[in-house]
């Protein structure tokens, strides 16, 4: 009951997003809401080109545009619509309220620069202060995401750096702000290998009880969302199709994608029963050629003659669940247990 | 980084003596007797033989290599047939002319084609994009001695604003100090009180960098347009952005900075090329530097003369490179390290 008390930060509000291509327009989010509560994680669950990093990059406005135009919607961000501000308004929000983190931190750190330096351009950016000591509040931040030998390591290229010390660094670059609302994590762990996972993970919750921060966190993989979230949205081609608290879509899952989903995940228990791992049939929808009905109608089993004419209404399964979808009723739950 | 140039250096030395032995090959097997033509249709055999001893053409080949290859090491390159003079001296005298105008020229292409680079790749598929990058293509296809036969006339024929040829007006009573002559003005403006010196030698200056500088001023802005599009293209740039960083300084320091590392290596090379695109435009402006001296020494058949401009120039195209190799490993850490 605690998290529906909580003040909103962020609410995106049926923001559709296009892309305009040589094909055609690319309809990458379609009638998208979410909403983010402060002190909150939510995750964004759904496999490549669902949308999902385009609806992240869409807040601070990361997107490239053009190609890329919202077409409609709002994104308000602690009371402000951020899709009225002026290009420097969002910038003076990038790094100071909204920070951002990426999948792969080989690429995502300057090779050219140290990654103190990095940082501390940071703090120079947004803070009034020297060098010098923007190069201490670097320092300070390796320690807090626990990079050993933090006044050492401030000196390195990224380069000299491993993986996971390189997420730490990306982390600690978006941490450099006096009071970082929203952290967006687009995918942080899904280059790293899985004890490296384990530790940024653990990080991040722990850096989430020091700060009161909200993180969106952005993954394809269902091991992270049980490890992190709060609640979860789950998106397919471009639209939301079931929404709900951790335990809820892990264990009453209502629609068939989402099912399909925690299917395809390998798991101990089943050892013994020898289960195959599934896979949902069939592919992703060309984003270009897309209809009104339900994006996931031809891969689905449960799928009726209504799911390719319309996208289905919300159904409110309990207080913190929803889903989209026709046919719900019919999808039996198969309890993973 | 010590150890680095270290390295480099060392690698010189078998890189020279390539140089050295190829322009010696180059030369001594070129078709006809040097001795036959310095003397003109009517020596006689007796001239021709006592001129070839002299020269010491009379010997094998590989003596002669070997007499060549020991006078280079005491740095002895000769002397000009034509003027008497040692050649090292002559070459001595008429460097800075050339440097000073590849220094320019240099400075002129690189400042206006990174800018042009930079420019035209953030404003990609525009009308800006279009008419620099096809500006470019025309640059690069341009003849050097044409451009210069052509901003002469526009300049100094028909608008009468600059002149045609030399390094300073030939009324002006002047004696070089260091004979790089803009250092010279700006030396004699504080000793005379005039600025006159420095002004005419800017004015010399203008045309024949434009006209020597034109090629690699496109081929920079290409390769720095390219290598920008590429860099924006990066994942770090993206997390620049997404911490605030201000997009000026995402394009001018994390972007650039990356950007520049291919157009670094352009830029030596075409440094270095600029020395032999020197003599043509030297030729066309009457610029007193080792182009023009070389350009006249072929047409003398003055062989010592040629063969020492040559040598003098791959050393120098040999030492620019290994310049932009250091330079190189300072921008790019992660040539530094290893």
């Amino acid at each position: 009951m605690n998290q529906h008390e909580k003040e909103t930060l962020l609410s995106i509000e049926d923001l559709n997003f296009s892309f305009t291509t040589q094909r055609g327009i690319v309809r990458a989010v379609r009638d998208l809401s979410i909403n983010i509560k402060k002190g909150e994680t939510l995750t964004l669950v759904g496999e490549s080109g669902c949308g999902k990093s385009v609806t992240a990059h869409a807040i601070n406005q990361l997107n490239p545009m053009p190609p890329g135009h919202v077409d409609s919607g709002k994104i308000v961000f602690n009371g402000t619509d951020l899709l009225t501000l002026k290009k420097s308004e969002i910038e003076a929000l990038r790094g100071t309220q909204i920070s951002m983190i990426f999948q792969e931190p080989m690429t995502a750190l300057n090779p050219v620069f140290t990654v103190g330096s990095q940082i501390a351009d940071v703090f120079l950016t947004h803070q009034d202060m020297t060098k010098q000591e923007a190069m201490e509040k670097a320092v300070e931040l390796f320690r807090l995401v626990k990079i050993p030998a933090p006044e050492r390591r401030v000196h390195s290229y990224p380069h000299q750096l491993s993986g996971g010390m390189r997420q730490r660094a990306m982390i600690a670059m978006a941490l450099a702000s006096p009071n970082p609302g929203l952290m967006i994590a687009d995918e942080p762990t899904t280059a790293l290998d899985v004890t490296i996972q384990a530790q940024i993970l653990d990080l991040l919750q722990d850096l989430k009880q020091h700060i009161e921060m909200s993180i969106l966190l952005i993954t394809h993989d269902m091991g992270v969302v049980a490890e992190m979230a709060d609640r979860v949205v789950v998106m397919y081609a471009g639209r939301k199709v079931e929404e709900a608290d951790a335990d809820s879509i892990f264990h009453n899952p209502h629609h068939p994608y989402t099912l399909g989903l925690l299917n395809s995940l390998p798991s101990n228990k089943k050892y013994k029963g020898a289960r195959r791992l599934e896979a949902i049939d069939g592919t992703v929808p060309d984003l270009l050629t897309i209809g009104e009905g339900c994006p996931f109608a031809n891969r689905c089993v449960y799928q009726t003659g209504e799911c390719s004419r319309s996208f289905p209404k919300e159904t409110i399964i309990s207080e913190s669940h929803s889903v989209w979808c026709h046919n719900y009723q019919a999808v039996k739950t198969e309890n993973r247990q | 980084m010590f150890k680095h140039i270290l390295k480099r250096l060392s690698l010189l030395i078998p890189t020279i003596f390539g140089v050295v032995t190829l322009v010696f090959f180059m030369i001594a097997l070129a078709p006809g007797d040097p001795a036959r033509v310095m003397l003109g249709e009517r020596a006689n055999a007796e001239q021709i033989e006592q001129l070839r001893a002299e020269l010491g053409l009379d010997k094998p080949l590989i003596q002669q290599y070997g007499l060549y290859l020991s006078r280079i090491v005491r740095l002895d390159l000769g002397k000009s047939i034509t003027s008497g003079q040692k050649i090292a001296s002559e070459i001595k005298e008429r460097f800075p002319a050339t440097i000073e105008l590849a220094i320019w020229a240099m400075l002129f292409a690189t400042v206006l084609g990174v800018l042009l680079g930079v420019t035209s790749a953030i404003r990609r598929n525009t009308w800006v994009d279009y008419t620099t990058m096809g500006g470019a293509l025309v640059g690069v296809s341009m003849p050097v001695f044409w451009l210069g036969l052509v901003l002469i006339m526009i300049f100094s024929v028909w608008l009468d604003l600059l002149p045609t040829g030399g390094r300073m007006n030939i009324r002006y009573f002047f004696e070089p100090i260091t004979n790089f002559y803009v250092i010279d003005g700006i030396i004699m403006w504080f000793k005379e009180g005039t600025p006159k010196f420095l002004v005419s030698a800017l004015r010399h200056l203008i045309l024949p960098t434009i006209a020597l500088g034109t090629i690699p001023l496109a081929i920079i802005a290409r390769t720095t347009r390219s290598s920008m599009l590429e860099v924006l293209q990066q994942d770090y740039i993206k997390t620049a952005r997404s911490a605030g960083i201000k997009e000026r300084r995402v394009i001018y320091r994390y972007a650039l900075r990356n950007a520049l590392l291919p157009v670094i290596t352009v830029i030596g090379l075409q440094f270095g090329l600029l020395l032999s695109g020197a003599i043509l435009t030297e030729t066309v402006f009457s610029w007193p530097g080792i182009g023009k001296w070389i350009y006249v020494a072929i047409g003398a058949r003055d062989y010592p003369a040629v063969q020492g401009g040559i040598i003098f120039i791959s050393i120098f195209f040999v030492l620019i490179n290994l310049v932009v190799d250091i330079l190189y490993s300072v921008v790019n850490p992660k040539i530094r390290l290893q």
